[in-house]
């Protein structure tokens, strides 16, 4: 089993999810360059947070056009597992790999902040070792966080069960103020699957939220459970 | 030579005077150029030269044996043990983000982290010291949100995170409405022996040219913007402020700390104030070697440059790296791969001259130390200002009938300088890379763990200008008392100290006169508490229309903690704990009556900047603190919060609001003081324990053993707050409505609500 995390000039959450993907679980991990046309050796991958390209356009949407993004689709479209987070979910929406598109958040501001996040559904490589209805304590930190996509998408989503996070608050309620939404993501989308459910892309960063001394190991589930699918094939 | 001839109109319009003109001709033996005299009036500004501050800091302690590098190269660099090291600086952007405040700010942070990466170290962390007019003002307003949204953008974007810092905002008389104060830290940690300095060692080694193009922006940054006073025409300088580009820097820090693993950079420096000419001329004169470039090998991003405009240009994100000899293409190929413009321009030379060639001409020749070293420095005339009015005033308690501590209190807990920082700190990624253990409001300082040890580094910035203002020299050794008690109350040892020190013109004496007793002061408490300082930045002319700040130095400080697993954070744990006052005298022994019209209380409720500064007695400052560390080494804190902005009963609200789980507490205060001064004056060398109940007779006895006096003021509880004095409850609310008015009033202030 092998993970990969790719570097795209700009990524700077890059280093976190190696971290916890080597150091915290032990797992063969390995970086992959913005460039690289080829990944077909591993069996994850992660996309990580940051400014890939310094997104001096819409987030996500330099990077979606990368040499990379070419071999992810093909690695995808053979059911290996992707990780967006954060930019990551930014540059998979804008690759077309999932549905929907990012807004900047409500209050036009950056926010950096620990949220809750309601696990919506188990039968994801991403989740299978959560419950429904769990209740995850994960950072955000980003600036286009609010999630939109049109009124059949959305029902297309959920029809599919492919909405996996919402936020919600401390009980898992899914309110729409301030604090259990911050970024006014539509229907408090928080993160969300493809079809095939091999492809998940999340705004908060699971990768910040996987050691004791970070405030919060809830992170930890959705690495876990990747390992446990993988296990498993 | 088709330059511009050299007049003596020309001469003033570079700031420089006659003396400095005739010490340049006798260097040179012969009159400059005119791009000579734009290289001599920009390294010899006050700015890159401290001509005005040489004499003073000289008084400082900068050694000590965690210190491996004091002030002079472009960062201070101490041993944490571990075979560690620590890289720190503090630097001010005032002027352009007064100007400019979103790329002023934004610059201000790009500044500091090329300062830390470009001796070695990643970054791994960036506090801020931002002082603001009142927010009653739009203007004002507007500036708080550009610098905000420019440390943001920059910070966020290159992957460091924002971690902490200190903020106010002032009444008109301090003097930041005009005049901002934009002053940026930057942590880095490296290797012990991967350390680099910036020096152009070995005779024929390549000088690279590494990142952004040279563009026109930024001319005259430093002896400009930086070095002169303000008035109405400032905003024309806009242009004198450069831009930002995170990402560029983001890829120059990751290709250059690839690059220094070669093994074949031999020497590197950053082009920050005074770019291309402070970088050659400095790296020449601290290797005792010359440089040679050839300015049309300058990456350059607008066609035309003269020679002049290249070598003053203050484009961000450049650097220059020296390569050992038949090396340079591994150094290439790096900056190459990460899309980064990398172009060989010159090499070391023998001859300890700083020559620049230009389309095949000579356009300078100068020797490289005397350019970088012999600027005049000057013995400034001193003299303290006439006695002040204010300085008598003498709080006068409210009579019984007009007496309302809530009101008082929610006030104070709304005020934009007390209030929850939230609305800042959350526009800021304070945990990116996943080191941060203690961040923004979580604690007295920002804890981060060092990956890979058992150890963690804590660190702060203080420093209260209105202290200062009132009594230059205490001050200072209040901001250097407060800084060690903020990161002892994490649990961490003081280690090293960096400073800041933001004053109006230098050349009026009674600032040069707070200068010098600042300097005095901070020399004084660094010495008693160990901190050595190892570096710094001074800012001057912080002056707009003659009317100069507070003379305002803020001391950035690193402490170390063995064990980071231990760090003490400042909300209350639970219900049920006991509330410990450690340190403090009684308080009819501070001579308070003429010290409360300087706090919070005094500023924010009465409209008051008076009296005298709290009284600080070093050496029993010190004594609480080696207390402190001793009760946190045994585990016997569950929290620990520094008393002072707003006194004792704003701290214990902090510590209320800031636990994980709604806390409150219920303590009983005494004396014969007004109210008012019990609860909200700043009497220094205090912190408020949270201890749990099968340890507080054994705290107490350690305590006395410190011969430092600590009493038990209460009990935390699940939500009510309220507090008796003499007998009597002066207060009885629920913590919640506390709460609210301490949560919201930044951010409702920030929306243009009145107070």
């Amino acid at each position: 089993m092998k993970f990969g995390v790719v570097v795209f000039p700009g990524s700077n959450c890059d280093h976190d999810a190696f971290h916890v993907l080597s150091d915290v679980l032990g797992q063969p991990t390995e970086w992959i360059w913005h460039q690289s046309a080829e990944i077909g050796h591993l069996d994850a991958i992660v996309l990580p947070g940051g400014f890939s390209y310094g997104d001096y356009l819409r987030t996500g949407a330099i990077a979606s056009h990368s040499p990379v993004l070419g071999a992810v689709k093909k690695f995808a479209a053979r059911g290996g597992l992707v990780l967006g987070i954060c930019n990551g979910f930014q540059i998979l929406l804008e690759a077309g790999l999932l549905p929907g598109a990012m807004l900047r958040n409500r209050r036009l501001k950056f926010l950096c902040r620990f949220v809750h996040l309601r696990v919506e559904t188990t039968s994801t490589p991403f989740t299978g070792a959560c419950r429904v209805g769990q209740v995850l304590k994960i950072p955000i930190a980003h600036m286009d966080g609010n999630y939109f996509a049109d009124a059949a998408t959305r029902r297309e989503l959920e029809r599919n069960d492919q909405i996996v996070f919402h936020y919600a608050t401390p009980a898992g309620e899914i309110v729409d103020d301030a604090e259990a939404n911050p970024n006014g993501a539509l229907g408090n989308i928080a993160g969300i699957c493809n079809r095939e459910r091999n492809v998940l892309g999340m705004m908060p960063h699971p990768e910040r939220a996987s050691e004791p001394l970070m405030g919060s190991t809830d992170g930890l589930a959705i690495f876990q459970s990747m390992i446990t699918s993988l296990v498993a094939k | 030579m088709s330059e511009l001839a050299v007049t003596t109109d020309l001469v003033a319009q570079h700031g420089l005077t006659a003396e400095e003109y005739e010490r340049i001709k006798e260097i040179l033996g012969r009159e400059p150029t005119f791009t000579e005299l734009g290289i001599f009036s920009v390294m010899w500004s006050e700015h890159c030269s401290y001509k005005s501050s040489r004499v003073h800091l000289k008084r400082l302690p900068t050694t000590g044996p965690q210190v491996l590098q004091g002030p002079g190269e472009n960062a201070g660099v101490v041993d944490i043990g571990d075979g560690l090291a620590a890289v720190f600086k503090i630097e001010s952007h005032n002027h352009p983000s007064f100007v400019e405040p979103l790329q002023g700010a934004a610059t201000g942070v790009g500044g500091i982290l090329r300062d830390i990466f470009t001796m070695g170290a990643r970054p791994l962390a960036i506090l801020d010291a931002l002082r603001f007019g009142s927010l009653d003002d739009a203007k004002n307003r507007s500036i708080a949100e550009g610098v905000v949204s420019g440390i943001a953008f920059y910070g966020n974007c290159i992957g460091v995170p924002t971690v902490g810092g200190d903020v106010y905002f002032e009444p008109a008389a301090a003097g930041y409405a005009h005049n901002p104060l934009v002053n940026a830290l930057c942590l880095g940690v490296a290797p012990k022996e991967k350390i680099f300095y910036a020096r152009a060692r070995g005779v024929g080694n390549p000088v690279i040219y590494v990142g952004a193009k040279t563009g026109r922006d930024g001319i005259h940054g430093a002896s400009l913007l930086a070095s002169a006073e303000f008035d109405e025409a400032s905003a024309r300088k806009r242009p004198n402020v450069q831009i930002g580009d995170p990402f560029l820097e983001k890829l120059l820090l990751e290709a250059l700390l690839e690059a220094l693993d070669t093994g074949a950079v031999v020497g590197l420096q950053d082009m920050g104030a005074a770019g291309l000419t402070c970088s050659t001329c400095e790296m020449g004169a601290r290797a005792g070697t010359g440089i040679e470039i050839e300015l049309d090998n300058v990456p350059q991003r607008e066609t035309g440059m003269t020679p002049y405009e290249i070598m003053l240009s203050e484009s961000q994100e450049r650097m220059l790296v020296v390569a050992a000899q038949g090396r340079e293409q591994e150094i290439l190929t790096i900056f190459h791969k990460w899309g980064l413009d990398a172009v060989i321009i010159g090499q070391v030379t023998g001859d300890g001259r700083l020559r620049v060639r230009h389309h095949g001409e000579t356009v300078a020749d100068i020797p490289a130390r005397p350019l970088a070293d012999d600027c005049p420095t000057y013995e400034r005339p001193l003299a303290p200002p006439a006695p002040r009015p204010e300085k008598l005033i003498e709080f006068a308690p409210p009579d019984a009938a007009a007496r309302n501590l809530r009101d008082d209190f929610l006030a104070l807990l709304a005020s934009p300088t007390l209030a929850s920082k939230r609305w800042i700190t959350e526009q800021y990624d304070y945990s990116v890379r996943t080191n941060t253990v203690l961040g923004p409001g979580q604690a007295d300082a920002a804890v981060l763990r060092l990956k890979g040890t058992r150890r963690g580094l804590a660190l702060t910035v203080d420093g209260n200008g209105r202290y200062c203002y009132l009594n230059p020299r205490r001050g200072a050794q209040l901001a250097v008392a407060e800084a060690a008690r903020n990161l002892i109350a994490v649990g961490a040892r003081p280690w090293a100290a960096t400073n800041c020190l933001n004053f109006g013109n230098p050349e009026k004496p009674e600032i040069m006169w707070q200068f010098s007793e600042v300097v005095d002061g901070m020399a004084e408490a660094c010495r008693v508490f160990g901190t050595p300082v190892t570096g710094g930045n001074v800012s001057f002319y912080n002056e707009t229309r003659g009317k100069a700040i507070y003379p305002t130095p803020v001391i950035g400080m690193l402490g170390v903690l063995e064990d980071v697993e231990r760090r003490v954070a400042s909300g209350f744990q639970r219900a049920g704990s006991a509330v410990v006052l450690l340190g403090g005298r009684t308080p009819e022994r501070q001579g308070l009556e003429r010290t409360f019209s300087s706090s919070e209380y005094a500023v924010r409720l009465r409209s008051i900047v008076g009296g005298e500064p709290p009284a600080l007695d070093l050496a029993y400052e010190k004594q609480v603190q080696d207390c402190c560390l001793e009760l946190m080494r045994r585990g016997w804190a569950l929290a620990a919060h520094d008393v002072s902005d707003g006194g004792l009963l704003v701290t214990l609200a902090e510590s209320c609001f800031g636990g994980a789980a709604p806390a409150g507490a219920v303590v009983t205060l005494a004396g014969a003081l007004p109210l008012e001064a019990v609860c909200f004056g700043e009497e220094p060398s205090r912190l408020l324990l949270e201890v749990d109940e099968k340890h507080l007779a054994d705290l107490l006895r350690v305590a006395a053993q410190y011969l430092v006096e600590a009493r038990q003021l209460g009990w935390t509880t699940p939500g009510e707050f309220r507090i008796h004095f003499n007998g009597a409850v002066v207060l009885d609310e629920n913590i919640s409505s506390l709460a609210d008015a301490w949560r919201t009033g930044l951010t409702e202030r920030m929306r243009g609500a009145a107070a």
